[in-house]
């Protein structure tokens, strides 16, 4: 047998079959880039007007016709910053926020790391309530957290919040340091303990420098958890109040132009952090793109 | 003096138990090779060596010291993985250090050992590289550089060389015999991969379903299979197996009688290497299924009294499929399995 069936001629009108293929695989393609396009529009758009207004004129901002170009104006930013109270609310935030970064990273990582390592009764329960915490709704618990701390004097402190906080950044903690562990093989510890290292020495030594970016940036996402946080911030603070507080407080009844700067203020630190360690908040949900 | 024993060696995982009572004894500078099917307890064995499993029963000593309650830090032996690990945050010349320093030996020291291993295994000029920037037998030469700089009392070896592509292995495999022979530390190397064991080992341990069932040196495996698992998982192509009846001449196998041993059952199983038959006059009788030229040999598959049977023989006789083969196998060569016990019967019970 050397003779083939012979082919269609090259040009020749496809069937039926494979033209409505296609038609479905076009259809696909602009469904999904037409998704892809309003959920970016969807999270860009307010996030362009706030910079927009931030850095315009208060008349430019209270106008019409509005610009979409911004005109590079300072002056309700300048304003923002010099107003009384907000030096101090982004002090406290920073502080809040850093105490939250800390404290999660030493309580998350070791729990990442067991969840990680080692199987015990219990682990999937342990990992689903870790995600439950974030289920809970807070205004629920802000009443009785509020009368305990008055009771034991934890009320309008710093580290008061701190620990409100670090409660909310604690799954993610834990969920992305257990998924930096799982990516370290095992078998280095191994290999370290039979050179002569103690588990802590071999994780100290091995661990710790493999796993070091990540914990980082999960410290970081931790500090933007507490940095945007308003609820339990306005509840638990009055005097010691973080920037949002402050702002929700105070610019309800400023003009528009500062509610703008104030936004931009608030926003603009957020995404600069998350966009810095985007590539490991994918890790947590065990998309491997390292 | 770095001879390991063991004995009485458990370990088992809920109820299922990997190891059954492990009795082996290493000598002194012996390149012992624990070779089994996966799954059956090898790793397991050597992992409670090195004391990143813990036994459930039984005594681990290396050198006359009792190091079963020790962790692996304290057990004087050094381990290559199968996967190498090579820390991927350390340079090369790091890596091989690592357990150097970890000893707080002086740096100068430190310095010439690391040169010393890194020379013994060829990879001098890569000592400033990460691991990233290796291949796979590169990672392998560090791994195994990294484990003779401890200058252990026991060197263990996971399947070193089951991730590398054939060549390679090949290569790696005549190479580290050779290194390992000037070195003369005592080593157990796990591996699933019988001409592997055949070839580096002083001594093979044969392990089944968490048993050793054969400790001996690579030709009396060969040879003399313990058990009949041992026969058919250490040769390619395996040991053939044929039944044989009890005769008043002797035993018939196929069709054709020969002496054996002198035991009271009615039937055993005859075994043989497919290299140790030739062409007779009188011999097993069998239909040529199969022909695969092998250069120096060819294969030929047969059907022997409905049984598959295997022979290698000299590629310039002529055999076509279909055709009829007799063949006489060497009596020396011959072996007897007892059917229940699976085990091989005594050869001294055999008339030679």
């Amino acid at each position: 047998m050397t003779a083939t069936a012979p082919l269609p001629a090259h040009g020749a009108a496809p069937s039926d079959e494979i033209a409505r293929a296609l038609d479905l695989a076009r259809a696909k393609r602009w469904l999904v880039a037409a998704v892809v396009t309003i959920l970016c529009l969807w999270v860009l758009v307010p996030i362009y007007l706030v910079l927009v207004n931030a850095l315009s004129t208060p008349s430019e901002v209270s106008g019409w016709p509005k610009s979409f170009v911004p005109s590079f104006a300072m002056e309700s930013l300048a304003f923002f910053a010099g107003y009384r109270g907000v030096a101090e609310a982004l002090l406290n935030s920073v502080m809040v926020a850093a105490i939250t970064m800390v404290l999660s990273i030493v309580i998350g990582a070791p729990a990442g790391y067991a969840l990680a390592r080692f199987d015990f009764a219990g682990k999937n329960a342990f990992r689903i309530l870790v995600l439950m915490t974030r289920a809970f709704p807070l205004p629920l618990l802000a009443l009785p957290l509020a009368v305990a701390y008055i009771q034991i004097g934890l009320d309008d402190t710093i580290l008061g919040l701190a620990f409100v906080h670090t409660m909310l950044a604690m799954p993610f903690a834990v969920l992305i340091t257990a998924s930096l562990f799982m990516g370290v093989p095992f078998e280095l510890e191994e290999a370290a303990w039979t050179l002569g290292c103690t588990r802590l020495q071999a994780f100290v030594k091995v661990v710790l420098p493999l796993v070091s970016p990540g914990i980082a940036a999960s410290a970081v996402f931790a500090f933007v958890v507490s940095w945007n946080e308003v609820f339990a911030a306005a509840v638990l603070t009055i005097e010691n109040r973080t920037l949002t507080a402050f702002l929700l407080q105070s610019l309800n009844v400023s003009p528009l132009h500062l509610k703008f700067a104030g936004a931009a203020v608030l926003v603009l630190p957020a995404l600069l952090f998350l966009f810095a360690v985007r590539k490991y908040l994918f890790a947590m949900w065990g998309i491997a793109n390292r | 003096m770095a001879e390991i024993t063991v004995a009485g060696l458990e370990k088992s995982y809920g109820s299922f138990t990997a190891l059954h009572g492990i009795d082996l004894h290493v000598e002194d500078r012996e390149f012992l090779v624990l070779l089994g099917a996966s799954g059956c307890g090898k790793t397991t064995l050597l992992r409670c060596i090195a004391g990143l499993e813990t036994a459930s029963r039984g005594e681990i000593a290396i050198g006359g010291r009792r190091v079963d309650p020790l962790p692996p830090r304290a057990r004087k032996i050094a381990m290559v993985f199968q996967n190498y690990a090579v820390f991927p945050h350390l340079t090369v010349f790091e890596n091989i250090a690592f357990g150097l320093r970890m000893k707080k030996m002086p740096n100068a020291e430190v310095d010439e050992k690391v040169r010393r291993a890194a020379t013994m295994m060829h990879i001098e000029q890569l000592l400033a590289r990460y691991s990233g920037q290796l291949s796979g037998g590169q990672r392998q030469r560090v791994a195994v550089a990294r484990a003779l700089a401890m200058e252990p009392e026991v060197l263990l070896m996971d399947e070193p060389l089951s991730n590398l592509d054939a060549l390679l292995r090949l290569e790696m495999r005549a190479e580290l015999k050779g290194v390992l022979q000037e070195s003369r530390t005592t080593t157990i190397y796990v591996t699933h991969d019988q001409v592997e064991a055949m070839s580096l080992a002083d001594r093979i341990a044969v392990m089944h379903g968490g048993h050793i069932v054969q400790h001996a040196s690579p030709l009396d495996v060969y040879r003399d299979p313990a058990t009949r698992f041992v026969g058919s998982f250490i040769g390619n192509p395996p040991m053939n197996f044929l039944p044989a009846t009890r005769t008043t001449a002797g035993w018939e196998v196929a069709g054709l009688t020969m002496p054996g041993p002198a035991i009271d059952a009615h039937t055993i199983e005859f075994a043989v290497r497919p290299e140790d038959l030739t062409p007779a006059e009188t011999g097993l009788t069998g239909r040529v299924k199969v022909v695969e030229p092998l250069g120096a040999h060819q294969l030929v598959t047969m059907d022997v009294a409905g049984h598959h049977f295997r022979v290698v023989l000299e590629s310039d006789l002529v055999v076509r499929p279909g055709e009829t083969l007799r063949l006489a196998p060497r009596p020396e060569r011959v072996r007897w399995f007892d059917p229940t016990s699976q085990t091989a019967i005594d050869r001294s019970l055999v008339p030679s």
